[in-house]
């Protein structure tokens, strides 16, 4: 997804001189091609993350149209102050960009592991958050925050992520693409569980289920109307996100289901249990963990599809 | 103000912006009362004789810019921002009011000629930063000026855009520190010691001078001889007194927080502030 971003971002540097790129000194083999082909578009920031938003917050306020790159929650929660008054309450071109969202630094540690990101950045005024699905989501998104005016969180995977969408989508801020039309359930995902929610979508509709999937790319703000349209339309609702259970995608999608009245699909989210990681693991160990994997995730929802639908197996 | 204002001039703009604060902080009984007179001649020199600003223009672009990072100082710059002819002066009765627009610690939403909000502390210094490096690109002439006070350079994110804004020559950055030696809770000294503070600024690679912060020829001939050294952000330290301009609020932690009773204590006030 990284390289997707990076690529995506030095063709719109190319055309447009507003786009800059301040890195918090990471970037390894990412960011050299952006570095070296517009020098005046880039800054190392150094390792000092407060710094590197307000610095991108003066830019933006001055013209500039700023990404700011880091790793896990460097960029975010080490400088949330500077990202709520600076960006969000001067509606700066700010947008925060975070590579290894989820647990795609697993095996660094417990610091390296973006799990409260979203939660606690869809909680800001101003702010957009995006986290999409698959590279070709992310080019899109990319370009898509490029054009939106004001601060944006942009929550990428890391590498190595599979291509999901077999076109390229209409990709459209604040709207869920879906992959898969369904009457039966909805799998909401977004991130990089997009691709597991595709497998077990695949897997579900071989039990003979109708099942819809959307890709909820843009999380702040949320397309409520396709979360009522799944809630009327289908039976279930299952959000699945590479992020605590608490806040993120499911939190903003039960936010929805709690205030909709008359009849509707009852929900469960599926995301990282809210606490922290006590054994080390790389990204696959620790979502099989959590229950992430596609093996998981079935075992979660298998039993409540053989309730509401008298499956068996 | 014309820019050919007389020292005399500036004085008066300064003694107008202690009277402004004074009632607006008597009436609202909000704090940082010391924090704003301390500030006053830093601002009146500035809007009076060294910001290239148009009122008439606040979004014009090749403005200079002023951040008023110590936040709480908002009376003195709504005041200052008035003065300048930004917005009228009958607007000073909304600060800290309910239903204004002028909250307690300095806010540009609805207020034109702020460039900033702020009120959490070391927030300023890193986002003029970011407008000094973007002005020096594009190899425009305007500058940026970041007024700040001297319990906020404990914040570490100041240290962060001062290891920056050397390392990239920003010589069109300016930070006035209103050095009056008294923060929150007690003397500077006693709280998180800053000595020697232009030391520092040296050791980092800015341009410093030292001068006082109640000095309207001093301010006024250092701000115009920018920048102090060629390459180099600006240091100002300029050496203030909480409370300058009332005698009995001089000096004293107290008048950090406690606003000045509406009444006497306010009339002895503006008394001596006037007499000044």
């Amino acid at each position: 997804m990284r390289t997707a971003f990076i690529k995506a971002l030095n063709e719109l540097a190319d055309s447009d001189s507003r786009v800059c790129l301040v890195v918090g000194d990471l970037g390894y083999s990412v960011i050299e091609e952006f570095a070296n082909k517009h020098p005046d578009q880039f800054v190392n920031a150094g390792v000092a993350e407060q710094n590197m938003i307000g610095l991108a917050v003066g830019m933006a306020l001055s013209g500039k149209v700023v990404f700011t790159y880091s790793i896990g929650n460097f960029g975010t929660l080490r400088c949330l102050e500077q990202i709520r008054n600076d960006a969000c309450y001067h509606r700066a071109n700010v947008k925060v960009v975070a590579v290894g969202g989820g647990l795609a630094y697993g095996n660094l540690g417990v610091t390296h592991h973006a799990s409260e990101d979203v939660a606690i950045l869809r909680a800001l005024p101003n702010m957009t958050v995006v986290a999409p699905g698959d590279p070709i989501e992310a080019r899109l998104a990319t370009r898509a925050v490029v054009a939106l005016d004001g601060p944006c969180y942009l929550r990428l995977g890391k590498a190595g992520e599979p291509v999901v969408h077999t076109t390229e989508p209409v990709f459209e801020l604040g709207r869920a693409i879906e992959l898969r039309p369904g009457s039966d359930v909805t799998l909401i995902a977004s991130g990089g569980m997009l691709a597991t929610a595709d497998q077990v979508a695949g897997h579900l509709a071989g039990k003979g289920l109708s099942v819809r999937l959307l890709s909820m790319h843009t999380i702040k703000p949320l397309d409520c109307d396709a979360v009522v349209r799944a809630a009327t339309e289908t039976r279930f609702v299952f959000t699945l996100e590479e992020h605590s259970i608490e806040g993120g995608l499911g939190g903003a999608v039960a936010e929805v289901l709690a205030e909709l009245e008359g009849e509707h699909a009852p929900l469960k989210r599926i995301g990282l249990r809210p606490e922290f990681n006590r054994v080390v693991g790389d990204q696959r160990y620790l979502k099989s963990l959590h229950g992430l994997d596609e093996e998981g995730v079935m075992k979660t929802i298998q039993p409540i599809i053989s309730r509401s639908f008298r499956l068996v197996g | 103000m014309a820019r050919t204002a007389s020292d005399d001039d500036l004085r008066a703009l300064a003694r107008r912006l202690r009277s402004h604060s004074l009632r607006m902080i008597s009436e609202a009984k909000t704090s940082h009362i010391g924090s704003c007179l301390s500030l006053a001649d830093i601002l009146a020199v500035l809007y009076g004789s060294v910001l290239r600003v148009d009122p008439k223009r606040p979004e014009w672009a090749d403005r200079d810019r002023l951040i008023v990072s110590k936040g709480h100082a908002a009376a003195v710059t709504y005041a200052a921002v008035a003065e300048a002819g930004f917005m009228p002066l009958d607007r000073l009765g909304e600060y800290a009011r309910n239903g204004g627009q002028l909250y307690g610690h300095v806010t540009h939403a609805g207020v034109p000629g702020v460039e900033m909000s702020n009120g959490s502390l070391g927030h300023g210094l890193p986002v003029g930063t970011g407008m000094a490096l973007t002005a020096k690109r594009e190899r425009r002439d305007w500058r940026v000026f970041v007024l700040m006070s001297d319990g906020e350079c404990d914040e570490g994110s100041n240290w962060e855009a001062i290891l920056f804004a050397a390392h990239h020559g920003l010589d069109n950055l300016v930070i006035v520190i209103d050095y009056n030696k008294i923060q929150s809770l007690d003397f500077v000294d006693k709280t998180i010691r800053l000595e020697p503070l232009a030391d520092k600024f040296r050791a980092f690679g800015w341009g410093v001078r030292e001068v006082d912060g109640h000095g309207v020829a001093a301010l006024r001939s250092t701000l115009g001889s920018l920048p102090l050294e060629a390459g180099k952000p600006n240091a100002i330290i300029a050496h203030t007194i909480k409370g300058k301009g009332v005698s009995w609020m001089e000096g004293k932690v107290l008048w950090h927080y406690r606003p000045p009773a509406e009444g006497e204590e306010l009339a002895r006030a503006l008394a001596e502030v006037e007499a000044s």
